[in-house]
């Protein structure tokens, strides 16, 4: 009897095992594992390849590779400050502009329009969304670069001309104009996960302000918006991400410029655009590792940008999906 | 009385200027559509599916390999990123357990966000600067890696829709887990699945920031898959930026041609979407 016992669990373990085998469910975890795991490795390679070929310009420039000023491939002397100012005003001009604008249409489309007005329009821009952004480059060059160079800018130095802000002739093309086409990329962003957020406010919410006397604009704007505002602010982060990365369309509308400027009317340059006009030019180890640095810097702006998005959209979805 | 008067007005002015706002983001896309029809169309001939792109100077001639490269990099882009798309999401919704799968959530995320252009210094550097040339490979990997995320975030997404009771009646009848999947959930998923596979597709179409230095641009056809290969939207990039109004006006035609193929498959995908709605409503 007790060798019975002692030799079962030898003969048993192998059937079990070729049994898992033949159902095929060990094999299938192991190759859908694979693939989601070279989604990781993937990731990780691409982080590791920036900060090798990297390597000879951050041996050489350090941390001074990002408050230098001048962009010279002729003396290899290179520094990033000029556009990653560029990223930054060109991203900010965008908000300023499809902040309000994004906001508004977005209170519009889960206050006050019917739904299916409003799915037809969120619909509309959802696709607007979809438009390629060489296509936004496209139509800037040919409409609004002009438009730009002979009424608007022109009309801000005349009213506004005092200001630094709007100094120096009107080329059309700059860190204004490419504000603006980026603000008409970023505004369906903006408008579709906001209109999510303020769906997901609980109606009991509403219903209350407007039972202690509240107009329908107080009761959106002092209670369903600030009830949403997490989301809201994830929504314009995840803007800001796309602006910052956002290349085509603001290549063809900088006017690749690489000085600090503080007139917005003048050309300038972005990190995205910059990689984008020079890297199969460039010559040289240390011009093509400090484009190479170029790209890890806009890696890790857009990351932090796009993690503080998600945290902020989880944490609104999670709590308008509570029953109220 | 004074008092209610001014909230009155203030509620229906910020109203109307919330209205105004819709009217103003909406309009914009049929303005780039109308303004893209209007010039598009004038410029787009028989010509411009058939012929090679001709030197400035030269009217006439078209883009019929920037129309195939693109099919091309889309192809070699759909055949890396769908299965590793698909594949990995089957694992984030059926198989994982906790930390693995967040993991790699987090960093499929991640990669969605990585702008393009990054994604094109990635695919020169693993691709373009061991095999010391530009190629249609290399640009085909860089769309992949933007189709991965989407894919695989979609696949995950519609997986778990699928009712645990679904999976529980499938298993009770003595089906492998395997199985189940392969005949059971996934199929009744397969429309989300698609939409987002669709999706992923247009959006990478209409790339060209992670082809700029990956599969470069070519005037010519290219011979196979190594050579450099010619994309709609670089082309429209090239052209629009040149200072020749012929090229302009084949810049508007590629642009028409863009659009409406990245615009024709969204619909599609929404269509897909619609239509698997009812079919399990009915």
């Amino acid at each position: 009897m007790g060798t019975v016992v002692a030799t079962a669990p030898p003969q048993t373990r192998p059937r079990k095992m070729i049994a898992f085998w033949r159902d095929g469910d060990q094999i299938s975890h192991l190759v859908t594992f694979i693939f989601a795991a070279s989604v990781f490795l993937v990731t990780v390679f691409l982080v590791y390849e920036l900060w090798i070929h990297s390597g000879p310009s951050r041996a050489k420039f350090g941390f001074n590779f990002l408050a230098g000023t001048t962009w010279d491939p002729v003396t290899d002397q290179f520094g990033a400050l000029p556009f990653i100012y560029g990223t930054v005003l060109t991203s900010f001009i965008a908000l300023v502009i499809s902040v309000p604008l994004g906001v508004g249409a977005a209170i519009f489309l889960s206050e006050l329009a019917p739904p299916k007005l409003s799915n037809a329009c969120t619909f509309l821009v959802e696709l607007l969304a979809a438009v390629p952004s060489v296509i936004f480059g496209l139509l800037a060059i040919f409409t609004l670069v002009p438009l730009m160079r002979q009424y608007i800018e022109p009309f801000l130095k005349h009213t506004l001309g005092d200001l630094p802000l709007f100094q120096g002739p009107a080329y059309g093309v700059g860190y204004l104009t490419a504000g603006v086409v980026l603000a008409i990329m970023t505004f369906p962003f903006i408008i579709s996960i906001s209109r999510e957020a303020l769906l997901a406010v609980p109606r009991e919410q509403r219903e209350a302000a407007l039972a202690l006397g509240a107009t329908k604009w107080e009761s959106t704007w002092q209670v369903v918006v600030p009830f949403a505002r997490l989301g809201i602010l994830g929504s314009i982060f995840l803007a800001l991400a796309r602006a910052l990365g956002e290349t085509m369309a603001v290549t063809m509308v900088i006017g690749n410029d690489t000085g600090i400027h503080t007139s917005l009317l003048s050309p300038g340059y972005t990190i995205a655009a910059i990689i984008a006009n020079q890297f199969t030019e460039a010559t040289g180890d240390i011009y093509l590792s400090a484009l190479v640095e170029l790209g890890l810097v806009l890696f890790a702006l857009t990351m932090v940008i796009n993690a503080a998005a998600q945290l902020l959209i989880i944490a609104t979805t999670r709590k308008g999906s509570k029953p109220a | 009385m004074d008092r209610i008067t001014r909230r009155n007005i203030v509620n229906n002015v910020m109203l109307t200027v919330t209205g105004i706002c819709t009217v103003l983001t909406v309009s914009v896309l049929f303005l780039i559509l109308g303004y893209l029809v209007y010039n598009g169309w004038r410029s787009l001939d028989w010509n411009f599916f058939t012929k090679l792109p001709l030197a400035p100077g030269e009217s006439g001639g078209g883009m019929a390999n920037a129309i195939v490269g693109s099919g091309i990099l889309i192809l070699i882009a759909a055949a890396i990123g769908i299965p590793v798309g698909f594949m990995g999401g089957v694992y984030l919704a059926e198989f994982g357990g906790k930390t693995v799968p967040m993991l790699i959530r987090y960093t499929a995320d991640l990669l969605n966000g990585v702008p393009s252009i990054v994604i094109g210094i990635f695919a020169w550097t693993v691709i373009v600067v061991p095999m010391h040339h530009f190629s249609a490979w290399a640009g085909g990997f860089a769309l992949s890696l933007m189709m991965i995320p989407i894919g695989l975030r979609a696949t995950e997404q519609f997986l778990r829709s699928v009712p645990d009771s679904l999976r529980e009646g499938s298993l009770a009848l003595g089906a492998s887990k395997t199985r189940t999947i392969v005949s059971v959930i996934v199929p009744a998923a397969k429309q989300g699945i698609l939409t987002g596979m669709i999706l992923g597709v247009a959006r990478v179409s209409g790339e060209a920031a992670p082809l700029l230095f990956t599969s470069l641009n070519n005037q010519y056809w290219a011979n196979n898959l190594n050579e450099p290969i010619a994309a709609l939207p670089l082309m429209i990039y090239e052209r629009a930026t040149s200072p020749y109004d012929d090229f302009h006006r084949q810049a508007w035609a590629a642009g028409l041609v863009l659009l409406v193929l990245v615009l024709i498959a969204n619909l599609a995908s929404r269509w897909v979407l619609s239509r698997g709605a009812t079919a399990q409503r009915g």
